[in-house]
């Protein structure tokens, strides 16, 4: 048995935001992977859910006409790493995505439940970090677009505002376009594990000269970030080993990770440079 | 506390049910506790293990963590309905002649996962088979055999 006093199984959106209104003591639930884990672990007592399990129209993926990609908020990761648009545009996404859980978690489990749980090692996020992801946050009066890398507050925390949800994901034409990327999960089991270290890497090079380079890494900070120092430097280099290896060691001056029986500091660090080494590699188009 | 009971319907191995569930319960808890569904298997009881695998809507979903009021209007499959008038489906016979079974406890889960992949017809490579089962432990005989009868079964389709 789970701790819940009640729950609120609203059909549609207007209801869902409505109902968070006038009730913003909730604790919305989506997939529940998280939720319900929490729940069996007493985190949570005599809860009240808002779940979004019957909400309809939230679990689709669009072009718009500006070229923009959205992603629903309750769209599976299985979906997510199925679908051909993401595929064909952003398949770093597809990747980061089946690299969570296993299948009968990306089955059920949601992209806005795992940015808005706000976990450290959320896989989406360092892909959608690099990806200048921006979110749709609705409320009953209104909404605003925030992007994902002024979400986070801090472990486990995102300024999401009483009575808001997270409804859509927006990536805009010019943060894919020509960009190739990588993410590199890597864990103590090759599935069904979470991540020690994630590392996302989005490239846009012109002549084997970097363009546009990002970098973001989950479980190296207290939240995913992006590694901006080594994107500052990389602007115009070329890209060859003594550069790619600059690059990598850069990483650190923003990634803080922390020793914990996952990893040590010492290794994670390691990880990190190797990690953002060979992705850079692996795009520069080496193997 | 009339709050705490909802009342859902929804099809179980074929077949109509209407019942009032407790708010707090898991698919899991109503599946083996009121229909006494007990293939249906509870092990780590967060999401980990796959024991608990049940399909929705033919998708394989872990039963521990889902709760019993989603389920409404929801056609669920168990390992009870997958042998037809006595005979073992297809899935359950590749297992049974790979060996793929020693204790048992993950069998369950692992063949409704397996049947769900037979029932979309996927043709899948040997390390997407492995993927697509990695979300059940087996702490008996590793993962071998097991693999090998869920190959066996998606060549034969």
């Amino acid at each position: 048995m789970f701790d819940i006093k009640k729950i609120y199984e609203p059909t549609c959106l207007q209801e869902a935001l409505d109902i968070y209104q006038n009730n913003p003591q909730l604790k919305v639930i989506a997939g529940g992977t998280d939720v319900l884990i929490n729940l069996r672990h007493g985190k949570y007592e005599e809860v009240e859910l808002l779940s979004l399990q019957r909400v309809k129209g939230l679990d689709e993926i669009k072009m718009l006409d500006d070229g923009t990609i959205e992603i629903g908020a309750l769209t599976t990761f299985t979906k997510i790493f199925r679908n051909d648009l993401i595929n064909e545009h952003i398949p770093i996404l597809a990747e980061a995505a089946v690299s969570m859980g296993g299948p009968q978690i990306r089955n059920i489990a949601t992209i806005g439940g795992n940015i808005c749980n706000g976990a450290v090692s959320a896989d989406s996020a360092p892909a959608l970090l690099t990806l200048n992801a921006l979110l749709v946050l609705e409320t009953a009066m209104g909404s605003r677009t925030v992007p994902l890398t002024e979400f986070y507050a801090g472990p486990g925390k995102v300024k999401l505002q009483p009575s808001e949800i997270l409804t859509k994901i927006l990536i805009t034409k010019e943060n894919y376009t020509n960009f190739k990327g990588k993410y590199i999960k890597f864990s103590n089991r090759k599935a069904m594990d979470i991540a020690m270290i994630g590392v996302a890497v989005l490239l846009n090079t012109t002549d084997n000269r970097v363009n546009d380079l990002r970098i973001a890494l989950g479980v190296s900070a207290p939240t995913p970030i992006r590694c901006y120092e080594a994107e500052k430097v990389s602007i115009g280099l070329e890209l060859t080993e003594d550069n790619l290896k600059t690059i990598s060691e850069m990483t650190l001056l923003d990634a803080k990770p922390r020793d914990s029986w996952r990893g040590s500091k010492a290794y994670r660090e390691h990880l990190i440079k190797v990690l953002t080494y060979r992705a850079l590699r692996e795009l520069r188009g080496d193997n | 506390m009339e709050e705490l009971k909802k009342k859902i319907s929804f099809i179980v191995n074929g077949e109509q049910v209407s019942l009032e569930v407790d708010i707090r319960t898991s698919l899991l808890e109503v599946l083996r506790n009121e229909l006494h569904l007990t293939g249906v298997k509870q092990g780590c009881g967060v999401g980990e293990c796959g024991a608990c695998t049940v399909l929705i809507d033919g998708e394989p979903i872990d039963s521990c963590i889902y709760l019993a009021v989603w389920a409404d209007g929801k056609h669920i499959t168990t390992i009870e309905g997958l042998a037809k008038n006595g005979k073992l489906s297809k899935v359950q016979e590749a297992y049974v002649d790979e060996g793929a079974i020693q204790c048992g406890f993950c069998t369950p889960g692992l063949v409704l996962t397996t049947t769900a992949l037979v029932e979309k017809g996927e043709h899948l490579t040997d390390e997407e088979i492995k993927r697509e089962i990695s979300g059940h432990f087996c702490r008996c005989t590793g993962y071998q055999k097991i693999f090998a009868a869920v190959k066996k079964v998606l060549e034969n389709k």
